[in-house]
């Protein structure tokens, strides 16, 4: 079974491939199924290896496929264990849901068969990130994965505002990958070679813990770029120009994940470095507090979801920073699903209100949207960390780690509550004012319920979103058993008594269903409240970090390509070319009087000169 | 009277020499060209007397291999200057000066 899966990554490589040369002649729907085949069968691929990995019949292993740079421990090859199973199993199986979704969402797009190549583009290159069994294979895939989001986001190229997100996503991962490819270059001075295997367990006794903590923290600027972390974070919200399949796609199953996963599988280094983890875990509370900030007064539905991934983005980060790497990737599980529905219920509102964003002019859409409105309650409440909802488990879990590793970090336990009641709360804000009170839409808007390509996502996710915490609650930790494997060498920390368990869980439901009354009490009236406070505002325009950027780096950037555009090209360096070219040209006329064309002249010369070439060679003595 | 080495090498110096003042002095194209192949055959004759002399066959090998390109030359050589005149009407060397720089 293992055996084919080097299929999960060539089977969608393929379909890209197939997609963007036939895709113009099989046109609409034909090109989606495509799509959506090729991922559903990597998908189906992965299923058994999956299965065996559980069941405990297989073992994690490495698939050697071909030397790509000898000596350097850079060889194509996969490695299999239950983190990459994990991820495999949510990005190839969100994001089939995610294509089937795409055939009914982009409906009558112009370039529908280039959507599914790029989409297609992107799963692959996740699944090279994931399954790589190097640094060096996995930076194939993150550059990518950056490819692919800018590919996507400004797929509606056309719309000034849409290409210049994908530039900025772009140029802002750009910042982060400089780090990873500095910690790279640090790894591979320290180790010489880039296999995880060999780097992992020479680690501990082959580099200090100076080295450890340079490469993380530079690994770690490299994720905050992929996984949306403050100062990096800005590119997030305005991916949201591409079409929401592509946010959901971003948003759940790659690209943002990317940079979780890898701090989960650079663990045994992040556990030499307590500094990096520390400094992680505050990065990602900060990310998590200031994005749910924004959150709580976006009125564009899209936004929202934006910055509430933000957030979660930053438990998560705060999940590994502190250790407790399985509860990390187990809350990157869990938000996958009901962050994937969140976004698709989105569009499908979207769909609904003719392309409207602006939930002021929502609501009311329960009794017209039925599936999408439960589907996106069971979202809503597992984001809002309600029992039994999956969102409970793994948030709950990020929270009991970080309460466990006690000190300074009961802070960022603090600061985490008091993010899960701005979430609880800015989310029943989004979930009131879309689906409840009465209709305030635009006169000519016919919202109708989404066809099944699109329901059938939707109602998949709200049963994931339901279920999947329970593969690891406290009475019974199944998900962090079968993840023992991939952070072996990692320290495990001691767990906390059943009292206390109970106890936080209780504080964290307390929080969450104070949001949630809060935010009902607050937008169920059937006026929408005032939201015209000094706060408010600020936070609308999301505390002015954009600008801030723009006045500190992009317009000192601008004015230093003006000036080398202006002064530095011009004159320096073409000043140089010309005077260079100018020299030798001078030197080339100079010489080119001496050919007259006087064949005679020539011959007269080369006499002469043998004449004193004699002359000097008797003079020197040489006989004949 | 013997007749030494020393005589078959005044008189390759002495072609030569006519060889070298009819290039220099002569303007026929033509008339230039005889005078290298004289040039050339005045080298050839001090090939062989010297070959003869010291007893090498070497210089003899190196007498037919000047022969051969001799002859090379003067089929592309000749054809050159046949072209030239069918165009110019001239085989007047300082007339045809065009390539100068």
């Amino acid at each position: 079974m293992t055996d084919l899966l080097w299929l999960v990554i060539a089977l969608p490589l393929v379909g890209a491939f197939a997609n963007i040369f036939f895709g113009r002649r099989l046109g609409e729907p034909l090109s989606g199924w495509l799509g959506l085949g090729f991922v559903a069968l990597s998908w189906a691929i992965a299923v058994p290896a999956t299965l065996s990995l559980v069941t405990g019949s297989g073992h994690p292993e490495t698939m050697y496929l071909f030397t790509w740079i000898p000596g350097v421990g850079a060889d194509i090859a996969i490695l299999w264990d239950p983190l990459s199973a994990v991820m495999t199993m949510i990005v190839t199986g969100i994001g089939s849901l995610i294509h089937l979704y795409s055939i009914g969402y982009m409906h009558g797009d112009e370039r529908y068969p280039r959507f599914f190549a790029f989409m297609n583009l992107f799963i692959a290159s996740m699944m090279i990130l994931v399954l790589a069994s190097n640094y060096a294979m996995m930076f194939i895939g993150w550059e990518l994965v950056g490819l692919s989001s800018y590919l996507l986001i400004s797929f509606w190229f056309t719309k000034p505002s849409a290409a210049a997100a994908g530039k900025k996503a772009f140029i802002v991962n750009r910042i982060g990958d400089w780090g990873f490819l500095v910690a790279l270059m640090i790894i591979f001075a320290s180790f010489g070679t880039f296999d995880f295997h060999t780097i992992f367990a020479a680690a501990p006794t082959l580099i200090t813990v100076g080295t450890a903590t340079a490469i993380t923290l530079l690994l770690f600027v490299g994720a905050t770029g992929k996984s949306a972390q403050i100062p990096l974070y800005i590119w997030l919200p305005d991916a949201m120009e591409g079409p929401t399949p592509v946010s959901a796609l971003i948003h759940a199953a790659t690209m943002v994940t990317a940079g979780v996963f890898m701090i989960a599988r650079s663990a045994v280094l992040f556990e030499m470095a307590p500094v990096s983890g520390a400094v992680v875990a505050v990065v990602g509370t900060l990310t998590a507090l200031v994005a749910a900030l924004i959150a709580v007064s976006q009125t564009d539905i899209k936004k929202v979801l934006a910055y509430s991934t933000i957030s979660q983005l930053g438990y998560m980060v705060l999940g590994v920073g502190v250790g407790a790497y399985t509860a990390g990737v187990f809350h990157l599980g869990t938000h996958a699903f009901f962050k994937a529905l969140l976004f698709l219920g989105a569009g499908s509102v979207i769909h609904a209100m003719a392309n409207e964003q602006d939930m002021r002019k929502m609501g009311g859409l329960r009794k017209k949207m039925p599936i999408t409105f439960v589907t996106m309650g069971v979202a809503w409440l597992a984001i809002s960390g309600m029992f039994p909802f999956s969102g409970f488990w793994s948030k709950d879990e990020i929270l009991a780690a970080t309460f466990n590793k006690g000190g300074g970090f009961l802070v960022l336990y603090a600061l985490g509550l008091f993010v899960a009641l701005l979430t609880a709360f800015y989310m029943t804000r989004l979930f009131v004012m879309t689906f409840m009170g009465k209709p305030r839409w635009d006169d000519d808007a016919q919202p109708k319920e989404s066809p099944f390509t699109m329901t059938i996502p939707l109602m998949v996710l709200g049963f994931f979103t339901v279920t999947a915490g329970f593969v690891n609650t406290p009475a019974r930790l199944a998900f962090e058993h079968f993840l023992e494997p991939s952070f072996e060498g990692v320290a495990h920390h001691s767990g906390l008594s059943t009292g206390l368990v109970i106890a936080l869980a209780a504080v964290a439901l307390t929080v969450a269903t104070v949001g949630i009354v809060w935010g009902w009490t607050k937008y169920s009236k059937d006026e929408l409240p005032a939201e015209d406070s000094k706060f408010w505002k600020r936070s609308l325009a999301a505390f002015g970090v954009d600008e801030f950027y723009g006045r500190t780096i992009v317009a000192p950037g601008k004015k230093a390509s003006e000036w080398a555009a202006d002064t530095l090209d011009p004159k320096v360096l073409d000043g140089t070319a010309h005077a260079l070219g100018g020299g030798v040209r001078n030197i080339g006329d100079a010489l080119g009087k001496l050919q007259t064309g006087q064949v005679r002249g020539y011959a007269g010369g080369i006499a002469i000169a043998g004449v004193l070439l004699i002359i000097a060679f008797v003079a020197i003595g040489g006989g004949f | 009277m013997t007749v030494t080495v020393t005589w078959f090498l005044l008189l390759a110096a002495a072609l030569f020499s006519i060889g070298v003042a009819g290039v220099l002095i002569r303007r026929n194209a033509l008339v230039m060209f005889m005078s290298i192949e004289l040039m050339l055959n005045a080298v050839n004759l001090t090939f062989v007397a010297v070959s003869h002399e010291l007893g090498l066959i070497e210089g003899q090998v190196a007498a037919l291999f000047v022969m051969v390109v001799a002859a090379a030359e003067v089929t592309v050589g000749l054809a050159i200057i046949v072209a030239v005149f069918r165009t110019r009407s001239t085989a007047n060397v300082d007339e045809l000066a065009e390539m100068s720089g």
